[in-house]
């Protein structure tokens, strides 16, 4: 160990990056050219294909902000870091392509704390830059100085503190390679102002996409246990829409007849309206796909992690199935399910073999039996009130299904996942892992960004609105055309429905007051209106969507609608919570 | 599973690169995923550049194949082996202190040279002791030297390190590593 390296002084800090035997040039190598640190973070984000990043300007990283006009490079500023975070984020979800973001140190770098846990949670390929003090200045408890690395090392995929202007390039670009290649997830490059200014020569050496390898024996076994199952079910995941996968898991679903369950990452990677579809399983599934789970004897489960969002109690969870797991992670076969066959690869590679491997099949009357328990979904009662499935439905009808729904999270979260029928690859988009309330908001610049012809959706509650709320701003300054639904039911719904359940209606700090949004919005020069009439709904979404820009829409509901049915958090079917018959 | 002479729970080797904190990301995997951790000793390999650390886990075979796959994760571990199959070598190193006056001087030389341990210092109320050995030896040492009062002791945890199997027959192979 050297321990002792930060007291030998810097040039003995050398830090080893992972590079290939051969680095892989381009045909007409590049001469490397000598260049500050700033430029050349400039020159690799450029090399790596970088054409927007999200980020606050501050002391520490003030010499990148100099050089980064040069450079075609489109700069988003922010009101908060954490927003940075979060729309590079959007961004990566909406396009697969690597997230940028960037704060200075200290407070700067700590804000983006929850968008590097979101994003690592959800595996979402993220490059976080900081700045960081003069590197004669760490451990001084200087000004703005906080050990970012230390503090982002279990919530990155892995993080960098670069230590000389020469190891600056190769830095970036394997911080770029980390973050897209297996599992993607976050990395953080810090970076000293001093190694900023420091020159050093520089050559662009973007790593190849690496593409594991599947483990190609495993497949036979696989189609094996599928041609011997009688009650088959195939749960795909956020790693499906991650791959590419669409085409492979319809191929494979309908050649194998096996229906389709999708979990709240994975939603949207099945069309919903396919006959083969079930709908999401786990704590507010519908019931009928919890049953289906508790008979079934084989699941396929494809890039998904047995959350326990998913499973409930693990030890009560599809007590008769056997597992065949897919997942590009080692580490999550047999993570928390244990899989009699499992098979490490991309997604999209393991499921055209399974296609290649399984015979075709007919599982209709096992199908049937399992929808013949579906409960009619939508809005059920006669109510005054704005239902959330009246307000996703508008949504659907008034962009033709075209929409990229980003959420936030809560009840609203669960709602648009259950009512709004996903059939659009990728067009639904959360924090699932970490939960994070004041993610759509600043998400759905990064997916606007990724995705400018397209309608974007904020659905959030009135909750997580308010946590963000100031990026209404950016958006401002910036043009996007974002609109936003606030479901605003006047609490923390999701907390109070579970104080009503389980801690008899005690609602302890969670009724929320919210500003007049429509003067809110205003305010921030934008559009917003309140709607409190189900008859009004369709018709002001249909004219949020002809007003050019940003709108807000508020949508008033019922202060004690609830999420049915539920399952209580490490609970199973057996102990679901289903709608009352009668409302009170 | 494992040949008495492996000592209790799996033992195993990990070569990381040596870069500053290092220690602090296996250190913060193991807490963060609530592992149960034995003991951790880290030193150089035979590689300049690569550290080579020595982890003795404690849970069931799911729990060491958690951690084997989860230390392949971090970026700077470049290849875990989990020798407890095998007769692996595995020794710790004590160094140890009782209270001993002349009288009992005699005792404590002989019990020494029971356990080949040396004595490295020598006062008028105490001796130290050194010795290198499987675990099993060194807790019977201790044991033994406990009637005289341990005033101070450090134990080096488990270091361990596969038997080369070259040159044996490939039955005995197949029956170690079964």
């Amino acid at each position: 160990m050297r321990a002792d390296t930060q007291e030998r002084g810097s040039d003995a800090m050398t830090l080893t990056v992972d590079r290939p035997e051969t680095v892989e040039q381009e045909p007409g190598p590049e001469q490397p050219k000598r260049l500050s640190g700033s430029r050349i973070m400039c020159e690799a984000l450029v090399a790596e294909g970088v054409e927007i990043m999200w980020g606050y300007p501050g002391g520490a990283i003030m010499p990148f902000y100099d050089a980064l006009p040069e450079y075609s490079i489109h700069h988003v500023l922010v009101r908060h870091e954490q927003a940075g975070a979060h729309a590079a984020d959007g961004y990566a979800r909406a396009t697969g392509k690597v997230g940028v973001c960037i704060g200075t140190s200290g407070p700067g770098a700590t804000n983006l704390v929850t968008g590097l846990a979101t994003a690592y949670m959800d595996s979402v390929p993220m490059v976080a830059i900081t700045g960081q003090v003069a590197r004669s200045f760490i451990g001084r408890d200087s000004f703005q100085e906080t050990d970012i690395v230390g503090i982002t090392l279990p919530i990155t995929k892995h993080n960098f503190l670069v230590n000389s202007a020469a190891e600056l390039g190769d830095i970036m670009h394997e911080a770029f390679h980390l973050a897209r290649s297996g599992r993607p997830g976050p990395v953080l490059v810090d970076v000293p102002k001093d190694v900023q200014i420091e020159e050093a020569l520089y050559t662009p050496a973007v790593r190849p996409h690496a593409v594991p390898e599947g483990a190609g024996g495993e497949y036979a076994r696989a189609a094996d246990l599928i041609a011997r199952a009688q009650k088959p079910l195939i749960i795909a995941g956020h790693g499906v829409i991650i791959a590419n996968g669409y085409d492979e898991l319809r191929s494979f679903a309908e050649k194998s007849g096996i229906p389709v369950i999708t979990t709240l990452l994975g939603l949207s990677c099945f069309p919903e309206s396919h006959p083969l579809s079930l709908g999401w399983p786990g704590m507010h599934g519908p019931a009928h796909v919890n049953r289906a789970i508790d008979e079934a004897d084989v699941i396929v489960a494809v890039g998904m992690r047995f959350d326990d969002r998913v499973t409930g109690k693990l030890e009560t969870w599809a007590p008769n199935a056997r597992f065949i797991h897919i997942d590009i992670d080692p580490a999550e076969i047999n993570k928390n399910v244990p899989a009699e066959v499992g098979i490490i690869a991309d997604a999209r590679d393991a499921l055209r073999a399974l296609v290649d491997a399984v015979a075709p099949a007919d599982h209709t009357e096992w199908l049937h039996s399992i929808k013949r328990n579906a409960r009619p979904e939508g809005p059920p009662k006669d109510t005054t009130f704005i239902t959330p499935s009246t307000v996703v439905d508008a949504i659907k009808s008034a962009t033709n299904g075209e929409a990229r729904l980003v959420t936030d999270v809560g009840q609203h979260q669960m709602w648009a996942a259950r009512f709004y029928g996903y059939n659009k690859p990728n067009s639904h988009i959360t924090s699932g892992g970490l939960g994070t309330m004041g993610y759509a908001l600043p998400a759905a610049m990064g997916v606007k960004a990724g995705c400018p012809d397209e309608p974007v959706w904020v659905v959030a509650g009135d909750g997580g609105i308010q946590m963000n709320i100031q990026e209404l701003a950016t958006i401002a300054q910036e043009g996007l055309n974002i609109k936003v639904a606030i479901i605003n039911n006047g609490y923390l719904g999701m907390v109070r429905q579970w104080q009503q359940f389980f801690h008899n209606r005690n609602y302890s700090e969670t009724r929320i007051s919210s500003p007049d949004y429509a003067l809110l919005t205003a305010a921030y020069g934008l559009q917003g209106r309140r709607v409190t009439e189900k008859e009004d709904v369709q018709r002001q979404v249909e004219w949020a969507m002809s007003t050019p820009g940003a709108v807000v829409l508020e949508f008033c509901i019922s202060q004690e609608a609830n999420v049915y049915p539920m399952i209580p958090s490490g609970g199973s079917v057996a102990t679901m919570i289903e709608e009352p018959e009668v409302v009170e | 599973m494992t040949i008495a002479s492996n000592g209790h729970g799996r033992t195993l080797v990990v070569l990381v690169r040596d870069n500053p904190g290092v220690l602090t990301r296996v250190a913060g995997l193991f807490r963060r995923r609530n592992f149960n951790i034995e003991s951790l000793v880290v030193g150089h390999s035979e590689t300049p550049g690569v550290s080579r650390m020595t982890v003795v886990v404690a849970g069931g075979a799911a729990e060491v194949d958690q951690v084997v796959k989860q230390l392949l994760k971090l970026v700077e571990v470049l290849e875990v082996r989990d020798v407890s199959d095998g007769s692996p070598l595995l020794r710790e190193m004590v160094l140890i202190r009782v209270g001993a006056d002349a009288s009992q001087r005699t005792e404590v030389t002989e019990l020494a040279k029971l356990f080949s341990a040396r004595i490295i210092d020598v006062s008028h109320g105490s001796i130290t002791l050194e010795m290198t050995g499987a675990e099993t030896k060194v807790d019977n040492l201790v044991r033994l030297l406990s009637k005289f009062g341990i005033r101070e002791m450090v134990r080096s945890g488990r270091i361990a390190m596969a038997r080369d199997m070259s040159d044996y027959p490939v039955e005995t192979v197949e029956a170690l590593s079964a």
